[in-house]
């Protein structure tokens, strides 16, 4: 992997390595296989013990998975606002972004950082309620800026918040504003038009929805979409919980709805990747193509201009158009931080205003959740994609994150490629999904 | 160990006036030295010590653990026990499961029936001399010096559906990574080019040690040059068939590499070291199943291991 040198490619950092690929040492340690296994995992159950609590120390130790150049030097530049703020210490533990993900469930059984990097969502509340991270909700009292939608992807299971948002990325339908101008096609609002306009791309020689799914991740926002606008937000949330089943007619209705829009999408999606993908789109082969906002790294920054979104248009009136996945990056707190009060003080100056100004001067790569900042840095694209996130009712996490990640990689990828592949028989895959999910979803 | 004194006899043996010195009861001949016998333990203390604590103890913890359905999270002593759940959901309730088998098998079929005997029969046209030949076994073994990463790319450059050279050449549409009736073959080619290579390295170092003079006395004899290779030539370089052939098999159960980094083993390219992969390693710790997944693959192993140590041995007796 190159070092990211735009703002989608920082972006695209951010995706979780269950579906942007492992990294070589991880592979080896897959090779390792059972010795990696014994290793890790016993290791794990022994460092439990973490005492001392100097309640009057002047530091604060924080493990960073930003660990490419540039993110990097931006959290660094926000831990020295943070030490001039505060007058505490602040010590940074960088590792690298695959591997600090690889290593997440050692990581918090031994001695965690007082405060840690991570992502919202099941994955941030699945950690909560295993007893391993920190309650913050009273830094919550303390903040401002943040849309409720915010709140709600920090918020665990038992009502309290474990998680501080710092940056974000929606998923969106993007397109080429000059071919759309030249074939005078307009935004569609309804599943309708949405197919009315597909029909007449075909018509065009366009393939109407760029698609790749080989890495087995993006099909998950094509999913994600679809469930939002047929079922709603809630829904989503329990399916991905396990407290739905994938055999109601509902998730039904997902599947029929994707079945009826394939033929719109390009073909043989499972032997491409997403960037070639975004490049039919770039090369104006393809009309639209529902992806992050990292998709822009496949445009040279002459075309940046002429790249443009909206977000995918309605399926029931009664449900709206109003959430979308738009996957948020932020901090936890270990569960017995050396000082509680310390890590918390960092905590409320990462969430501030402050800090996040810091990240819009230094890195104008991403987009900053706390709605206070100053913003004026931003490019029309980005300006646009946080105005669409601030008006989203509801923010889910993208599939992975909402839900554990053993169920997402072992079943979902799997089940969605074979559903790419043979939409026919969705009933078989269902039940499929069902009985995998009945076996992973045990506790 | 009896015989040991008898290898050592002529070098350990203390000469008999010192062993007299120490006297008494003690009248049995020390062979060894106390310096050769610290050397011995610890020759087999620290190999014992490496292999019990690296092979055994994981081996052993992962069949252990396949019983259970350990998720990582917690102290060892909180890990349930649920018996054979995890291998009833590995064969009934993983539709991964079937094809990765298949494609193992077809994996060493296709290496064992068409790479391995290609990388010989390259190995037996190069040491003929002919011109060029270190540019013929250096192009060849190339492949297999190449990291894994750079060879996923570059077969991506080859096979990409819409970008790749393969589908320009031939004015074609195939989907080679995307098709699942395709890409396992795909695969298999890609990794076969590997395999030759090295296959053909193996071998030729094996023909180069064989005494010429046999070859002559074959040709004295009357003999043709495809009589003399399998009458004499591969009969001699048995040592060396045994290692191609063990390294066929164990290259083919560990078939890994390529198809993670082309698409984590899925869609078509399934293979059980993949499944044991992204079932243990990372965040998605399903340690128990994917235990379970280890553990068909260790007992498929031992059956081969068991076939070759068996002929090894029998051989020997002999």
């Amino acid at each position: 992997m190159s070092r990211p040198r735009s703002q989608a490619e920082y972006l695209a950092r951010l995706v979780p390595p269950s579906v942007a690929g492992l990294n070589r040492r991880s592979l080896l340690a897959g090779a390792a296989g059972t010795g990696a296994l014994l290793g890790t995992g016993l290791l794990a159950g022994c460092g439990d013990s973490d005492s001392g609590s100097g309640s009057d120390s002047k530091t604060v130790s924080v493990g960073s998975n930003q660990s490419d150049p540039k993110p990097k030097d931006v959290i660094a530049k926000v831990m020295a606002g943070f030490q001039t703020a505060s007058g505490i210490q602040p010590a940074v533990n960088t590792v690298d972004h695959n591997t600090f993900q690889e290593n997440i469930n050692n990581y918090l059984q031994g001695k965690p950082d007082d405060v840690f990097m991570w992502f919202a969502g099941y994955r941030m509340r699945f950690f909560a309620a295993k007893g391993l991270a920190g309650d913050v909700s009273d830094v919550w009292g303390k903040l401002s800026g943040y849309s409720d939608a915010f709140k709600k992807a920090s918020t665990g299971d038992d009502g309290k918040q474990y998680f501080v948002p710092a940056s974000y990325y929606p998923w969106a339908v993007f397109y080429r504003k000059s071919v759309w101008q030249q074939r005078g096609y307009q935004v569609p609002k309804t599943l309708d038009e949405l197919n009315t306009l597909g029909a007449q791309m075909k018509k065009d020689g366009l393939a109407p929805i760029a698609f790749a799914d080989k890495d087995g991740w993006p099909a998950m926002g094509t999913f994600d979409i679809l469930n939002l606008r047929i079922n709603g937000y809630q829904f989503h949330v329990d399916l991905m919980a396990g407290k739905e089943a994938w055999t109601s007619d509902k998730v039904k209705k997902v599947f029929d709805t994707w079945a009826g829009l394939l033929p719109l999408h390009q073909p043989d999606a499972l032997g491409r990747t997403w960037q070639e993908a975004a490049q039919s789109l770039q090369q104006k082969k393809s009309g639209m193509y529902l992806l992050g906002l990292f998709v822009a790294q496949q445009f040279s920054n002459d075309e940046q201009n002429d790249l443009d979104f909206f977000t995918f248009p309605e399926i029931d009136p009664a449900i709206g158009a109003k959430a979308l996945d738009a996957p948020i990056d932020g901090y936890m707190m270990a569960r017995k931080p050396k000082s509680e009060a310390n890590a918390k003080k960092l905590l409320e100056y990462v969430g501030s205003k402050d800090a996040a100004n810091i990240v819009v001067k230094n890195d104008p790569s991403t987009l900053v959740a706390n709605t206070g900042a100053d913003t004026s840095g931003y490019t029309a694209l980005q300006k646009k994609a946080a105005e669409l996130v601030g008006s989203a009712t509801e923010i889910a996490q993208f599939l992975d994150r909402d839900t554990r990640p053993d169920f997402a990689s072992t079943v979902i990828i799997p089940a969605l490629q074979q559903f790419i592949k043979n939409p026919k028989d969705i009933g078989g895959l269902l039940t499929s999904i069902e009985n995998q999910k009945k076996s992973i979803f045990t506790d | 160990m009896s015989d040991l004194p008898l290898i050592q006899a002529d070098r350990a043996v203390p000469p008999p006036a010192a062993t007299t010195s120490t006297g008494g009861r003690g009248r049995r001949l020390r062979l060894l030295s106390r310096t050769d016998r610290v050397v011995i333990t610890l020759m087999v203390l620290v190999p014992l010590l490496l292999v019990v604590g690296l092979v055994w103890l994981p081996a052993v913890a992962t069949v252990l653990l396949s019983g259970t359905d350990w998720d990582g999270i917690g102290p060892v002593g909180e890990i349930d026990w649920v018996g054979l759940q995890n291998y009833d959901n590995v064969v009934n309730n993983y539709p991964p499961f079937g094809p990765a088998v298949q494609n193992n098998l077809l994996w060493l079929a296709a290496l064992f029936v068409v790479a391995t005997p290609f990388g010989m029969f390259l190995a037996v046209l190069l040491d003929k001399e002919i011109r060029g030949s270190r540019f013929y076994q250096t192009a060849l073994y190339l492949p297999v010096v190449l990291s894994l990463a750079l060879i996923g790319f570059v077969w991506q450059l080859i096979y990409s559906r819409d970008q790749g050279l393969l589908n320009a050449v031939l004015g074609t549409q195939t989907d080679w990574y995307g098709d699942s009736n395709v890409n396992i073959w795909a695969v298999l080619f890609a990794a076969g080019w590997r395999h030759v290579g090295y296959i053909m390295l193996l071998y030729l170092a094996g023909l180069k040690g064989v005494d010429p003079s046999l070859r002559e006395a074959a040709a004295v004899d009357g003999s043709s040059e495809t009589s003399t290779f399998f009458r004499v030539v591969f009969p001699v370089m048995r040592p060396i068939n045994i290692i191609v052939l063990v390294v066929t098999v164990i290259e083919s159960l560990r078939a890994f590499d390529l198809v993670w980094v082309i698409n984590k083993g899925r869609n078509g390219l399934e293979l059980l070291s993949a499944l044991v992969t992204s079932n243990v390693v990372g965040e998605a710790s399903r340690i128990g199943f994917g235990s379970a997944l280890a553990t068909i693959m260790l007992v498929v192993s031992l059956v081969f291991i068991t076939l070759y140590l068996f002929t090894v041995m029998r051989e020997d007796r002999r």
